[in-house]
Protein backbone atom coordinates (compact mmCIF):
# COMPACT_ATOMS: atom_id res chain seq x y z
CA UNK A 1 0.00 0.00 0.00
CA UNK A 2 0.65 3.44 -1.04
CA UNK A 3 0.66 6.85 -2.05
CA UNK A 4 2.66 8.30 -4.79
CA UNK A 5 2.28 11.94 -5.49
CA UNK A 6 3.63 14.35 -8.07
CA UNK A 7 2.14 17.62 -7.70
CA UNK A 8 3.40 21.15 -10.05
CA UNK A 9 1.24 23.78 -9.01
CA UNK A 10 2.55 27.74 -9.28
CA UNK A 11 0.83 31.23 -8.66
CA UNK A 12 2.23 34.30 -8.88
CA UNK A 13 3.45 34.33 -4.67
CA UNK A 14 3.63 30.58 -4.04
CA UNK A 15 5.34 27.36 -5.85
CA UNK A 16 4.36 24.03 -4.85
CA UNK A 17 6.51 21.39 -6.21
CA UNK A 18 6.26 17.94 -4.76
CA UNK A 19 6.90 14.98 -5.73
CA UNK A 20 7.25 12.10 -3.01
CA UNK A 21 5.80 8.70 -1.66
CA UNK A 22 3.85 8.39 1.67
CA UNK A 23 4.35 4.88 3.06
CA UNK A 24 1.08 2.61 3.16
CA UNK A 25 1.03 1.89 7.11
CA UNK A 26 1.44 4.15 10.30
CA UNK A 27 0.97 8.00 11.15
CA UNK A 28 3.42 9.83 8.32
CA UNK A 29 3.52 13.58 9.68
CA UNK A 30 3.44 16.45 6.74
CA UNK A 31 5.61 18.76 8.89
CA UNK A 32 6.48 22.59 8.00
CA UNK A 33 5.74 26.08 8.83
CA UNK A 34 2.28 27.92 7.94
CA UNK A 35 1.75 28.61 4.37
CA UNK A 36 4.51 26.10 3.04
CA UNK A 37 1.83 24.12 1.55
CA UNK A 38 0.99 21.54 4.08
CA UNK A 39 -2.74 21.89 3.57
CA UNK A 40 -2.88 22.07 -0.41
CA UNK A 41 -1.15 19.02 -0.41
CA UNK A 42 -3.68 16.78 1.56
CA UNK A 43 -6.55 18.55 -0.69
CA UNK A 44 -4.75 17.64 -3.65
CA UNK A 45 -4.69 13.94 -2.36
CA UNK A 46 -8.34 14.19 -1.42
CA UNK A 47 -9.25 15.98 -4.60
CA UNK A 48 -10.53 18.75 -2.86
CA UNK A 49 -8.23 20.87 -4.76
CA UNK A 50 -8.06 20.43 -8.59
CA UNK A 51 -4.31 20.92 -9.54
CA UNK A 52 -3.76 20.64 -13.32
CA UNK A 53 -0.16 19.35 -13.29
CA UNK A 54 -0.87 16.72 -10.37
CA UNK A 55 -1.01 12.61 -10.32
CA UNK A 56 -2.01 11.09 -7.67
CA UNK A 57 -2.04 7.30 -6.97
CA UNK A 58 -3.09 5.40 -4.32
CA UNK A 59 -2.54 1.33 -3.82
CA UNK A 60 -2.12 1.41 -7.88
CA UNK A 61 -5.12 3.09 -8.85
CA UNK A 62 -4.85 6.31 -10.26
CA UNK A 63 -7.06 9.05 -8.14
CA UNK A 64 -5.44 11.42 -10.57
CA UNK A 65 -3.50 12.28 -13.82
CA UNK A 66 -3.09 13.96 -16.92
CA UNK A 67 -6.40 12.30 -18.56
CA UNK A 68 -8.46 11.20 -15.37
CA UNK A 69 -9.51 12.98 -12.34
CA UNK A 70 -11.83 10.85 -9.63
CA UNK A 71 -13.96 13.16 -7.55
CA UNK A 72 -13.67 13.52 -3.64
CA UNK A 73 -16.60 11.17 -3.57
CA UNK A 74 -15.09 8.23 -5.13
CA UNK A 75 -11.80 7.63 -3.70
CA UNK A 76 -11.93 5.64 -0.38
CA UNK A 77 -10.57 8.24 1.95
CA UNK A 78 -11.34 10.23 5.09
CA UNK A 79 -10.41 13.56 6.05
CA UNK A 80 -10.65 15.43 9.16
CA UNK A 81 -10.17 19.32 9.02
CA UNK A 82 -8.54 21.72 11.11
CA UNK A 83 -11.73 23.84 12.06
CA UNK A 84 -14.46 22.30 13.23
CA UNK A 85 -16.86 21.02 10.59
CA UNK A 86 -20.13 18.97 12.08
CA UNK A 87 -23.24 19.26 9.90
CA UNK A 88 -25.27 21.63 12.45
CA UNK A 89 -28.72 20.50 10.82
CA UNK A 90 -27.73 16.94 12.31
CA UNK A 91 -27.32 15.38 15.76
CA UNK A 92 -24.04 13.92 16.78
CA UNK A 93 -26.12 10.26 15.98
CA UNK A 94 -26.50 11.96 12.41
CA UNK A 95 -23.40 13.24 11.50
CA UNK A 96 -21.55 9.79 12.41
CA UNK A 97 -24.65 8.17 10.51
CA UNK A 98 -23.88 10.28 7.00
CA UNK A 99 -20.84 8.30 5.98
CA UNK A 100 -21.31 5.31 7.15
CA UNK A 101 -24.84 5.45 5.21
CA UNK A 102 -23.31 5.87 1.75
CA UNK A 103 -20.62 2.87 2.36
CA UNK A 104 -21.84 -0.50 0.88
CA UNK A 105 -22.17 -2.67 3.28
CA UNK A 106 -19.78 -5.18 2.19
CA UNK A 107 -17.31 -2.82 2.45
CA UNK A 108 -17.71 -1.61 5.95
CA UNK A 109 -15.08 -2.60 8.62
CA UNK A 110 -15.41 -0.13 11.57
CA UNK A 111 -18.73 -0.64 12.97
CA UNK A 112 -20.98 2.25 14.46
CA UNK A 113 -20.59 1.03 18.03
CA UNK A 114 -16.71 0.26 17.59
CA UNK A 115 -16.22 3.82 16.35
CA UNK A 116 -18.51 5.37 19.25
CA UNK A 117 -16.09 3.72 21.69
CA UNK A 118 -13.05 4.61 20.22
CA UNK A 119 -13.50 8.05 20.73
CA UNK A 120 -15.91 8.01 23.71
CA UNK A 121 -19.06 9.60 21.78
CA UNK A 122 -21.37 7.27 24.32
CA UNK A 123 -23.24 10.14 25.89
CA UNK A 124 -22.66 12.47 23.38
CA UNK A 125 -25.07 11.02 20.79
CA UNK A 126 -28.32 13.13 20.85
CA UNK A 127 -26.31 16.37 21.26
CA UNK A 128 -26.02 18.93 18.41
CA UNK A 129 -23.20 20.32 17.23
CA UNK A 130 -23.30 23.48 19.27
CA UNK A 131 -23.80 22.07 22.59
CA UNK A 132 -20.39 20.03 22.08
CA UNK A 133 -16.84 21.66 22.98
CA UNK A 134 -14.11 21.74 20.30
CA UNK A 135 -12.26 18.54 21.71
CA UNK A 136 -16.06 17.10 21.78
CA UNK A 137 -16.61 18.07 18.42
CA UNK A 138 -12.94 17.05 16.74
CA UNK A 139 -13.77 13.49 18.63
CA UNK A 140 -17.14 13.27 16.32
CA UNK A 141 -15.68 14.59 12.91
CA UNK A 142 -12.74 11.65 13.76
CA UNK A 143 -15.55 9.14 14.04
CA UNK A 144 -17.87 10.40 11.29
CA UNK A 145 -14.48 9.88 8.84
CA UNK A 146 -13.34 6.42 10.41
CA UNK A 147 -17.27 4.86 9.89
CA UNK A 148 -16.75 5.69 6.08
CA UNK A 149 -14.01 2.79 6.72
CA UNK A 150 -11.34 4.50 4.91
CA UNK A 151 -8.05 2.94 3.21
CA UNK A 152 -6.16 6.29 3.39
CA UNK A 153 -7.10 9.20 6.80
CA UNK A 154 -5.98 12.37 5.76
CA UNK A 155 -6.04 14.92 8.79
CA UNK A 156 -5.29 18.53 8.87
CA UNK A 157 -4.10 19.94 11.41
CA UNK A 158 -6.88 18.79 13.88
CA UNK A 159 -5.73 19.82 17.04
CA UNK A 160 -4.72 23.85 16.41
CA UNK A 161 -7.82 25.27 16.85
CA UNK A 162 -8.22 23.29 20.39
CA UNK A 163 -6.91 24.76 23.66
CA UNK A 164 -4.28 22.70 25.42
CA UNK A 165 -7.04 20.95 27.74
CA UNK A 166 -8.65 19.71 24.40
CA UNK A 167 -5.62 18.71 22.35
CA UNK A 168 -4.85 16.03 25.56
CA UNK A 169 -8.30 14.89 25.71
CA UNK A 170 -8.00 13.80 21.84
CA UNK A 171 -4.06 12.72 21.42
CA UNK A 172 -4.51 9.58 23.46
CA UNK A 173 -7.84 8.84 21.34
CA UNK A 174 -5.36 9.07 18.10
CA UNK A 175 -2.53 7.23 19.68
CA UNK A 176 -5.39 4.40 20.18
CA UNK A 177 -5.98 4.77 16.43
CA UNK A 178 -3.08 4.27 15.64
CA UNK A 179 -2.38 1.15 18.04
CA UNK A 180 -5.30 -0.65 16.74
CA UNK A 181 -6.14 0.29 13.03
CA UNK A 182 -4.20 -0.60 10.43
CA UNK A 183 -5.58 2.68 8.38
CA UNK A 184 -2.48 5.11 6.83
CA UNK A 185 -2.87 8.56 8.31
CA UNK A 186 -1.06 11.60 7.13
CA UNK A 187 -1.13 14.05 9.58
CA UNK A 188 -0.51 17.81 8.87
CA UNK A 189 0.84 19.87 11.69
CA UNK A 190 3.21 22.19 12.35
CA UNK A 191 3.76 21.43 16.07
CA UNK A 192 6.34 19.31 16.62
CA UNK A 193 5.61 18.16 20.17
CA UNK A 194 2.07 16.72 18.66
CA UNK A 195 4.38 15.47 16.12
CA UNK A 196 6.78 13.58 18.18
CA UNK A 197 4.22 11.75 20.21
CA UNK A 198 2.09 10.05 17.41
CA UNK A 199 3.82 10.11 14.46
CA UNK A 200 6.18 7.20 12.60
CA UNK A 201 7.11 8.87 9.25
CA UNK A 202 8.27 12.70 8.90
CA UNK A 203 7.64 14.57 5.39
CA UNK A 204 9.05 17.62 5.82
CA UNK A 205 7.72 20.44 3.19
CA UNK A 206 9.83 23.73 2.81
CA UNK A 207 8.28 26.41 1.10
CA UNK A 208 5.91 24.11 -1.45
CA UNK A 209 8.94 21.41 -1.85
CA UNK A 210 9.92 18.34 0.23
CA UNK A 211 12.91 18.82 1.93
CA UNK A 212 13.38 15.25 3.41
CA UNK A 213 11.73 12.34 4.45
CA UNK A 214 12.34 9.43 6.65
CA UNK A 215 11.30 7.75 10.09
CA UNK A 216 10.60 9.75 12.99
CA UNK A 217 13.84 9.15 14.65
CA UNK A 218 16.27 9.63 11.49
CA UNK A 219 14.25 12.60 11.01
CA UNK A 220 14.19 14.29 14.42
CA UNK A 221 18.08 13.78 15.25
CA UNK A 222 19.40 14.62 11.30
CA UNK A 223 21.67 17.39 12.18
CA UNK A 224 21.65 18.48 8.53
CA UNK A 225 17.49 19.17 9.13
CA UNK A 226 15.97 22.29 11.01
CA UNK A 227 14.31 19.66 13.46
CA UNK A 228 17.57 19.03 15.26
CA UNK A 229 18.28 22.58 15.82
CA UNK A 230 14.87 23.45 17.21
CA UNK A 231 14.95 24.51 21.18
CA UNK A 232 13.11 21.22 21.78
CA UNK A 233 14.84 19.01 19.78
CA UNK A 234 15.01 15.54 20.90
CA UNK A 235 14.76 11.79 20.17
CA UNK A 236 12.14 9.53 20.57
CA UNK A 237 12.28 5.68 21.77
CA UNK A 238 9.02 3.06 21.26
CA UNK A 239 9.80 0.31 23.89
CA UNK A 240 7.21 -1.24 26.42
CA UNK A 241 6.84 -1.29 30.32
CA UNK A 242 9.24 -3.84 31.37
CA UNK A 243 8.58 -3.55 35.09
CA UNK A 244 7.30 -1.33 38.11
CA UNK A 245 9.11 -0.78 41.31
CA UNK A 246 6.95 0.49 44.52
CA UNK A 247 9.53 1.08 46.74
CA UNK A 248 11.39 3.90 44.77
CA UNK A 249 8.12 4.68 42.74
CA UNK A 250 9.79 4.02 39.65
CA UNK A 251 8.35 1.99 36.26
CA UNK A 252 11.52 1.06 33.72
CA UNK A 253 10.35 1.02 30.20
CA UNK A 254 12.22 -1.43 27.64
CA UNK A 255 14.00 -0.22 24.77
CA UNK A 256 16.33 -1.70 22.57
CA UNK A 257 19.45 0.42 24.02
CA UNK A 258 18.68 -1.01 27.61
CA UNK A 259 16.23 0.31 30.50
CA UNK A 260 14.93 3.35 30.85
CA UNK A 261 13.64 4.16 34.61
CA UNK A 262 10.77 6.86 34.48
CA UNK A 263 8.16 7.78 37.62
CA UNK A 264 5.62 4.71 38.62
CA UNK A 265 2.80 4.90 35.90
CA UNK A 266 -0.75 2.54 36.38
CA UNK A 267 -0.04 1.18 32.97
CA UNK A 268 0.08 -2.28 33.17
CA UNK A 269 3.45 -4.57 32.10
CA UNK A 270 4.29 -4.85 28.73
CA UNK A 271 2.41 -2.33 27.43
CA UNK A 272 3.91 0.24 24.33
CA UNK A 273 4.93 3.30 25.31
CA UNK A 274 6.91 5.97 23.65
CA UNK A 275 9.45 8.31 25.48
CA UNK A 276 10.87 11.26 24.57
CA UNK A 277 14.44 12.32 25.56
CA UNK A 278 15.39 16.30 25.11
CA UNK A 279 19.12 16.94 23.96
CA UNK A 280 19.47 19.23 26.50
CA UNK A 281 19.21 16.64 28.80
CA UNK A 282 21.23 14.48 27.77
CA UNK A 283 25.16 14.76 29.02
CA UNK A 284 28.28 12.44 27.62
CA UNK A 285 31.09 10.53 29.83
CA UNK A 286 33.44 8.51 28.41
CA UNK A 287 33.87 5.46 31.30
CA UNK A 288 30.66 4.11 33.02
CA UNK A 289 29.96 7.13 35.08
CA UNK A 290 29.68 6.03 39.04
CA UNK A 291 28.98 7.87 41.87
CA UNK A 292 26.59 9.77 40.09
CA UNK A 293 22.64 10.39 40.59
CA UNK A 294 21.81 9.54 37.07
CA UNK A 295 19.27 6.72 36.79
CA UNK A 296 19.59 6.89 33.55
CA UNK A 297 23.04 5.67 31.46
CA UNK A 298 22.93 4.19 28.12
CA UNK A 299 26.06 3.27 25.88
CA UNK A 300 26.58 4.01 22.64
CA UNK A 301 28.59 5.45 19.81
CA UNK A 302 28.85 8.41 18.16
CA UNK A 303 27.35 8.96 14.78
CA UNK A 304 28.32 12.51 13.70
CA UNK A 305 29.17 15.81 15.72
CA UNK A 306 27.96 19.28 14.13
CA UNK A 307 27.65 22.92 15.09
CA UNK A 308 24.39 24.06 16.66
CA UNK A 309 22.34 27.18 16.40
CA UNK A 310 24.26 28.64 19.71
CA UNK A 311 28.37 28.59 18.52
CA UNK A 312 28.81 27.70 22.15
CA UNK A 313 27.15 24.22 21.83
CA UNK A 314 27.21 21.40 19.44
CA UNK A 315 25.10 18.31 18.46
CA UNK A 316 25.99 14.96 18.72
CA UNK A 317 24.59 12.16 17.63
CA UNK A 318 24.73 8.72 19.23
CA UNK A 319 23.81 5.41 18.30
CA UNK A 320 21.90 3.30 21.02
CA UNK A 321 21.07 0.30 20.41
CA UNK A 322 20.45 0.74 16.51
CA UNK A 323 18.09 4.26 17.53
CA UNK A 324 19.77 7.95 17.38
CA UNK A 325 19.78 9.85 20.33
CA UNK A 326 20.42 13.07 20.33
CA UNK A 327 22.76 15.10 22.66
CA UNK A 328 23.55 19.01 23.20
CA UNK A 329 26.53 19.90 24.93
CA UNK A 330 29.28 22.22 25.08
CA UNK A 331 31.70 23.18 22.30
CA UNK A 332 34.05 23.41 25.17
CA UNK A 333 33.45 19.80 26.23
CA UNK A 334 32.86 18.12 23.37
CA UNK A 335 36.73 19.48 22.80
CA UNK A 336 37.65 18.44 25.84
CA UNK A 337 36.40 14.78 25.86
CA UNK A 338 37.45 14.93 22.00
CA UNK A 339 34.24 13.43 21.23
CA UNK A 340 33.97 12.72 17.49
CA UNK A 341 32.92 9.94 14.90
CA UNK A 342 33.05 6.64 16.54
CA UNK A 343 33.44 7.28 19.96
CA UNK A 344 32.44 5.15 22.21
CA UNK A 345 30.99 6.71 25.21
CA UNK A 346 27.95 6.73 28.16
CA UNK A 347 24.84 9.13 27.44
CA UNK A 348 23.26 9.92 30.80
CA UNK A 349 19.93 11.42 30.21
CA UNK A 350 18.38 13.28 33.21
CA UNK A 351 14.82 13.14 32.10
CA UNK A 352 13.01 11.03 29.98
CA UNK A 353 9.54 12.25 29.49
CA UNK A 354 6.64 9.45 29.11
CA UNK A 355 4.25 10.85 26.20
CA UNK A 356 0.87 10.00 27.20
CA UNK B 1 -71.22 31.93 8.53
CA UNK B 2 -67.89 32.16 5.80
CA UNK B 3 -70.99 33.03 3.67
CA UNK B 4 -72.99 35.41 5.63
CA UNK B 5 -69.37 37.37 6.01
CA UNK B 6 -67.87 37.55 2.54
CA UNK B 7 -70.67 37.85 -0.96
CA UNK B 8 -70.30 34.40 -2.98
CA UNK B 9 -68.21 37.06 -5.49
CA UNK B 10 -65.53 37.53 -2.44
CA UNK B 11 -64.85 34.36 -2.05
CA UNK B 12 -64.23 33.01 -5.59
CA UNK B 13 -61.85 36.09 -5.89
CA UNK B 14 -60.50 34.84 -2.13
CA UNK B 15 -60.21 30.82 -4.14
CA UNK B 16 -58.26 32.59 -6.88
CA UNK B 17 -56.03 34.51 -5.31
CA UNK B 18 -54.90 31.55 -2.63
CA UNK B 19 -54.72 29.00 -6.07
CA UNK B 20 -52.95 31.82 -8.11
CA UNK B 21 -50.35 32.40 -4.87
CA UNK B 22 -49.71 28.77 -3.73
CA UNK B 23 -49.22 28.05 -7.30
CA UNK B 24 -47.19 30.66 -8.18
CA UNK B 25 -44.34 29.96 -5.07
CA UNK B 26 -44.43 26.20 -6.09
CA UNK B 27 -43.28 27.09 -9.69
CA UNK B 28 -40.86 29.71 -8.17
CA UNK B 29 -39.50 27.59 -5.76
CA UNK B 30 -38.87 24.90 -8.80
CA UNK B 31 -37.22 27.79 -10.56
CA UNK B 32 -35.81 29.58 -8.62
CA UNK B 33 -33.69 26.81 -6.65
CA UNK B 34 -31.49 26.19 -8.98
CA UNK B 35 -31.03 29.66 -9.99
CA UNK B 36 -30.29 30.55 -6.52
CA UNK B 37 -27.90 28.33 -6.21
CA UNK B 38 -26.28 29.08 -9.35
CA UNK B 39 -25.90 32.81 -8.31
CA UNK B 40 -24.55 31.34 -4.73
CA UNK B 41 -22.11 29.28 -6.21
CA UNK B 42 -20.89 30.77 -9.73
CA UNK B 43 -17.67 32.53 -10.01
CA UNK B 44 -18.97 33.63 -13.51
CA UNK B 45 -19.21 37.54 -14.50
CA UNK B 46 -22.49 36.73 -15.71
CA UNK B 47 -23.39 36.72 -11.98
CA UNK B 48 -23.82 39.81 -11.89
CA UNK B 49 -26.06 40.43 -14.41
CA UNK B 50 -28.07 37.24 -13.46
CA UNK B 51 -28.76 39.22 -10.04
CA UNK B 52 -29.59 42.29 -11.88
CA UNK B 53 -32.35 40.65 -13.81
CA UNK B 54 -33.22 38.78 -10.85
CA UNK B 55 -33.83 42.01 -8.79
CA UNK B 56 -35.30 44.02 -11.36
CA UNK B 57 -39.08 43.15 -10.93
CA UNK B 58 -38.35 45.01 -7.38
CA UNK B 59 -38.31 48.56 -8.64
CA UNK B 60 -39.68 47.87 -12.01
CA UNK B 61 -43.72 49.60 -11.86
CA UNK B 62 -46.10 46.62 -12.16
CA UNK B 63 -47.87 48.17 -14.62
CA UNK B 64 -44.47 48.44 -17.52
CA UNK B 65 -44.12 44.78 -16.05
CA UNK B 66 -48.13 43.74 -16.80
CA UNK B 67 -48.05 45.80 -20.43
CA UNK B 68 -44.77 43.55 -21.61
CA UNK B 69 -46.49 40.94 -20.52
CA UNK B 70 -49.21 41.49 -22.07
CA UNK B 71 -47.81 42.33 -25.62
CA UNK B 72 -45.62 39.04 -25.18
CA UNK B 73 -48.36 36.80 -24.28
CA UNK B 74 -50.98 38.66 -26.34
CA UNK B 75 -52.10 37.21 -29.75
CA UNK B 76 -49.73 38.81 -31.57
CA UNK B 77 -46.85 38.96 -28.95
CA UNK B 78 -44.25 36.43 -29.78
CA UNK B 79 -45.47 33.88 -26.84
CA UNK B 80 -49.01 34.39 -28.17
CA UNK B 81 -47.87 33.25 -31.78
CA UNK B 82 -46.23 30.12 -29.97
CA UNK B 83 -48.95 29.42 -28.27
CA UNK B 84 -50.94 29.52 -31.33
CA UNK B 85 -48.60 27.48 -33.04
CA UNK B 86 -49.02 24.86 -30.27
CA UNK B 87 -52.83 24.76 -31.10
CA UNK B 88 -53.53 26.70 -27.35
CA UNK B 89 -54.98 29.96 -26.55
CA UNK B 90 -53.21 32.98 -25.54
CA UNK B 91 -52.07 33.32 -22.07
CA UNK B 92 -53.22 37.17 -21.73
CA UNK B 93 -56.35 37.39 -19.69
CA UNK B 94 -56.10 34.02 -18.41
CA UNK B 95 -55.35 32.52 -15.50
CA UNK B 96 -52.28 30.84 -16.78
CA UNK B 97 -51.24 34.43 -17.55
CA UNK B 98 -51.44 35.26 -14.06
CA UNK B 99 -48.99 32.66 -12.93
CA UNK B 100 -46.73 33.78 -15.52
CA UNK B 101 -47.07 37.17 -14.24
CA UNK B 102 -46.90 36.49 -10.55
CA UNK B 103 -43.83 34.35 -10.89
CA UNK B 104 -41.72 37.18 -12.32
CA UNK B 105 -43.12 39.74 -10.25
CA UNK B 106 -42.73 37.79 -6.99
CA UNK B 107 -39.57 36.25 -8.24
CA UNK B 108 -36.89 38.61 -6.80
CA UNK B 109 -38.64 36.99 -2.92
CA UNK B 110 -37.26 33.63 -3.78
CA UNK B 111 -34.97 34.22 -5.45
CA UNK B 112 -32.75 36.83 -2.56
CA UNK B 113 -33.10 35.00 0.38
CA UNK B 114 -32.65 31.43 -1.09
CA UNK B 115 -29.00 33.08 -2.77
CA UNK B 116 -28.22 34.14 0.86
CA UNK B 117 -28.82 31.30 2.69
CA UNK B 118 -26.66 28.93 -0.47
CA UNK B 119 -23.61 31.27 0.27
CA UNK B 120 -24.04 30.93 4.37
CA UNK B 121 -24.19 26.71 3.60
CA UNK B 122 -20.72 27.77 2.28
CA UNK B 123 -18.24 25.60 0.54
CA UNK B 124 -16.77 23.81 3.63
CA UNK B 125 -20.07 21.91 4.77
CA UNK B 126 -20.57 20.64 1.08
CA UNK B 127 -16.56 19.57 1.20
CA UNK B 128 -17.20 17.94 3.98
CA UNK B 129 -20.15 15.72 2.59
CA UNK B 130 -17.94 14.82 -0.31
CA UNK B 131 -15.11 13.56 1.77
CA UNK B 132 -18.42 11.41 3.25
CA UNK B 133 -18.65 9.80 -0.02
CA UNK B 134 -21.80 11.85 -0.98
CA UNK B 135 -22.27 12.73 -4.66
CA UNK B 136 -22.84 16.04 -6.05
CA UNK B 137 -26.97 15.63 -6.04
CA UNK B 138 -27.31 14.31 -3.08
CA UNK B 139 -24.94 16.74 -0.99
CA UNK B 140 -27.45 19.42 -2.61
CA UNK B 141 -30.16 17.70 -0.98
CA UNK B 142 -29.25 16.31 2.05
CA UNK B 143 -26.63 19.67 3.19
CA UNK B 144 -27.38 22.45 1.02
CA UNK B 145 -31.12 22.29 1.41
CA UNK B 146 -31.39 21.09 5.04
CA UNK B 147 -28.55 24.18 5.58
CA UNK B 148 -30.82 26.39 3.67
CA UNK B 149 -34.27 25.87 4.91
CA UNK B 150 -34.44 29.47 6.54
CA UNK B 151 -34.27 30.56 2.81
CA UNK B 152 -36.74 28.24 1.63
CA UNK B 153 -39.41 29.09 4.26
CA UNK B 154 -38.37 33.06 4.09
CA UNK B 155 -38.63 32.68 -0.05
CA UNK B 156 -42.48 31.24 -0.08
CA UNK B 157 -44.04 32.96 2.57
CA UNK B 158 -42.59 36.55 0.98
CA UNK B 159 -43.87 35.29 -2.56
CA UNK B 160 -46.96 33.79 -1.22
CA UNK B 161 -47.73 37.38 0.59
CA UNK B 162 -46.16 39.41 -1.82
CA UNK B 163 -48.78 37.32 -4.50
CA UNK B 164 -51.50 37.96 -2.65
CA UNK B 165 -51.20 42.15 -2.99
CA UNK B 166 -50.74 41.91 -6.10
CA UNK B 167 -52.53 44.03 -7.87
CA UNK B 168 -51.01 46.38 -10.92
CA UNK B 169 -49.41 43.23 -13.01
CA UNK B 170 -52.88 40.90 -11.99
CA UNK B 171 -54.84 43.94 -13.75
CA UNK B 172 -53.15 44.73 -17.20
CA UNK B 173 -52.41 40.98 -17.41
CA UNK B 174 -55.63 39.55 -16.26
CA UNK B 175 -57.90 41.84 -17.22
CA UNK B 176 -60.45 41.65 -14.33
CA UNK B 177 -62.25 38.87 -14.90
CA UNK B 178 -64.81 37.25 -12.38
CA UNK B 179 -64.71 33.75 -11.49
CA UNK B 180 -61.06 33.92 -13.66
CA UNK B 181 -58.72 36.32 -13.74
CA UNK B 182 -60.32 38.19 -10.70
CA UNK B 183 -58.39 38.11 -7.64
CA UNK B 184 -59.15 39.81 -3.90
CA UNK B 185 -57.40 42.21 -4.54
CA UNK B 186 -58.95 43.21 -7.36
CA UNK B 187 -61.98 42.93 -6.55
CA UNK B 188 -61.26 45.53 -3.37
CA UNK B 189 -60.70 48.10 -6.33
CA UNK B 190 -64.19 47.27 -7.55
CA UNK B 191 -65.69 47.90 -3.97
CA UNK B 192 -63.69 50.61 -3.66
CA UNK B 193 -65.30 52.08 -7.03
CA UNK B 194 -68.69 51.41 -6.07
CA UNK B 195 -68.82 53.00 -3.33
CA UNK B 196 -69.73 49.56 -1.37
CA UNK B 197 -67.18 50.28 1.86
CA UNK B 198 -68.21 47.78 3.83
CA UNK B 199 -67.61 45.05 1.06
CA UNK B 200 -63.92 46.47 0.27
CA UNK B 201 -63.27 46.49 4.48
CA UNK B 202 -64.26 42.83 4.86
CA UNK B 203 -61.47 41.66 1.96
CA UNK B 204 -59.24 44.10 3.23
CA UNK B 205 -59.16 43.08 6.64
CA UNK B 206 -58.81 39.65 5.61
CA UNK B 207 -55.64 40.32 3.75
CA UNK B 208 -54.39 42.70 6.04
CA UNK B 209 -54.26 39.97 8.39
CA UNK B 210 -53.27 37.02 6.09
CA UNK B 211 -50.34 38.89 5.36
CA UNK B 212 -49.59 40.02 8.81
CA UNK B 213 -49.44 36.41 10.09
CA UNK B 214 -47.28 35.06 7.31
CA UNK B 215 -44.72 37.77 7.96
CA UNK B 216 -44.94 36.27 11.64
CA UNK B 217 -43.63 33.04 10.53
CA UNK B 218 -40.85 34.35 8.54
CA UNK B 219 -39.93 36.47 11.57
CA UNK B 220 -40.50 33.42 13.94
CA UNK B 221 -38.21 30.89 11.57
CA UNK B 222 -35.33 33.48 11.28
CA UNK B 223 -35.30 34.34 15.06
CA UNK B 224 -32.30 32.81 15.21
CA UNK B 225 -30.38 33.46 12.08
CA UNK B 226 -27.67 34.93 14.19
CA UNK B 227 -26.92 31.57 15.47
CA UNK B 228 -26.98 29.47 12.14
CA UNK B 229 -24.11 28.25 10.89
CA UNK B 230 -23.54 25.31 8.39
CA UNK B 231 -20.76 23.51 10.38
CA UNK B 232 -20.03 24.27 13.53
Amino acid sequence: MSLALDIAWSRPDFQLQVECEFPGRGITALFGRSGCGKTTVLRCIAGLERVARASVRFNGEVWQDQRRFVPTYLRPLGYVFQESSLFAHLDVRGNLEYGLRRVPAAQRRIGFDQAVRYMGLESLLTHRAEQLSGGQRQRVAIARALLTSPQLLLMDEPLSSLDLASRGEILPHLERLHDELSIPIIYVSHEIGEVMRIADHITLLEAGRVRAFGSIHEMLTRPDLPLAHLEEAGSIFDGVIAEHDARYHLSYVGIAAGRLAISLRAAPVGQAVRVRIDARDVSLALEPPQHTSITNILPGRVMDVTDDRDPAQRLVRIDVGGRPLLARITRRSAAQLAIAPGVALYAQVKSVALMD
Amino acid sequence: MIESFYSPDDLVALWISLKLATLTVALLLLLCTPLAWWLATTRSRLRVVGEAMAALPLVLPPTVLGFYLLLFLGPYGWGGRLMHHLGLQPLSFSFGGLVIGSMLYSMPFVIQPLQGAFQAVGARALEVAATLRAPPWDRFFTVAVPLARRGFITGSVLAFAHTLGEFGVVLMLGGNIPGRTQTASIVIFNHVEALDYSGAQRLSITLLVACFILLLIVYGANRHRAEVAAVA
